[in-house]
């Protein structure tokens, strides 16, 4: 990664979620954890996400939202 | 793994990261980085307590919002501060080891594949784009027939309006493929992930495209200058860019969507 930029400040957390599972989280809302390298742990964050969004979250890098 | 301690794992790295580039960032739970050396790779990892963080109890967590946030955001600021020092395969958020044993087993069973990975990420950055659809090209047509008294017109109009909306969509997703192929272009890789839903986006146009591209850092400007560009040919999407990001979307063994 380019060493002379830094990312913003606070990040949306959908796009942080989206990068850090990387698993599609918009889509089967599913997390699978690996722990140990063999036990699967299957997350439903369907309920979570939507409790995120009821929350007002930010939305801090999407200029349309900002202004 | 009876005594509780187990091993977050935030991205491997060639050997060489100088730990002091990591040393203002608190690991998950505010624990101290430490990196771990194997078979000519390093770890950046910190310890977890597993009555905290193994399976049940992350789990638990990870439902959690404001848990889950913190997390996440401890986890991409180590993974970031580490990629912006070093060439670096980021771990995907709660990657739990029972101890540093294993992870260090992992480092040289799969040495290979991150030595390809690391040469893959090497002197690039993670950008991503997002197109949505605007409400204007999802917009319905004028009404086909006048006569608004009589069920034929109803269902004449309905069926205008629907076919509208279907060849409006149409119109979007090749938009979207144009945008992808050609910001592909410039990329040394390219996936598109699936598009984020309006329900946990809380927009209200339709995401199309979902793309994360690792561009050559030389050519980090020029990426940008189309992404512009490209929007300004291509009125029925709005365009976003996010980044820099750490590789997240090029750490895959398996090798990426490669451009054509």
């Amino acid at each position: 990664m380019n060493g002379n930029t830094r990312a913003p400040a606070q990040i949306a957390l959908i796009d942080l979620l989206d990068r850090v599972l990387v698993t599609g989280v918009a889509v089967d809302a599913e997390l699978t954890l690996s722990i140990a390298d063999v036990d699967l742990v299957t997350i439903s964050l369907q309920a979570l996400l939507s409790s995120v969004r009821a929350g007002g979250h930010r939305h801090d890098s999407d200029p349309r939202l900002a202004s | 793994m009876t005594d509780g301690r187990g091993v977050w794992l935030y991205a491997v790295t060639a050997d060489g990261l100088d730990p002091h580039d990591l040393a203002d960032e608190p690991g998950i739970g505010g624990a101290p980085i430490r990196t771990l050396a194997a078979a000519g790779l390093t770890c950046v990892t910190s310890p977890v307590d597993l009555r905290e963080f193994g399976e049940d109890a992350l789990r638990r967590k990870l439902n959690d919002p404001v848990q889950l946030e913190a997390i996440a955001r401890s986890h991409h600021n180590v993974v970031a501060a580490t990629a912006r020092a070093v060439p670096a395969v980021p771990a995907r958020l709660a990657t739990v080891y029972h101890d540093a044993g294993r992870v260090a087993a992992l480092l040289a069973q799969r040495r290979a594949d991150f030595t390809a990975v690391l040469a893959r990420v090497t002197g690039r950055t993670e950008w991503g784009v997002r197109a949505y659809a605007t409400a204007q090209a999802a917009a319905p047509p004028p009404a086909a027939a006048e006569n608004t008294g009589s069920g034929t017109a109803y269902l004449l109009n309905r069926r205008a309006e629907l076919r509208a909306a279907d060849s409006a969509r149409r119109a979007s997703a090749h938009s979207a493929t144009v945008v992808h192929t050609a910001l592909s272009r410039l990329a040394a890789a390219a996936r598109s992930h699936p598009p984020q839903s309006t329900q946990l986006t809380g927009e209200a146009d339709t995401m199309v495209l979902n793309g994360a591209y690792l561009v050559d850092d030389d050519k980090a400007d020029q990426f940008a200058a189309t992404v512009a560009d490209l929007a300004a040919q291509h009125l029925t999407l709005r365009l976003h860019r996010t980044g820099p990001w750490p590789a997240y979307s090029f750490a895959a063994v398996t090798e990426p969507e490669t451009p054509t």
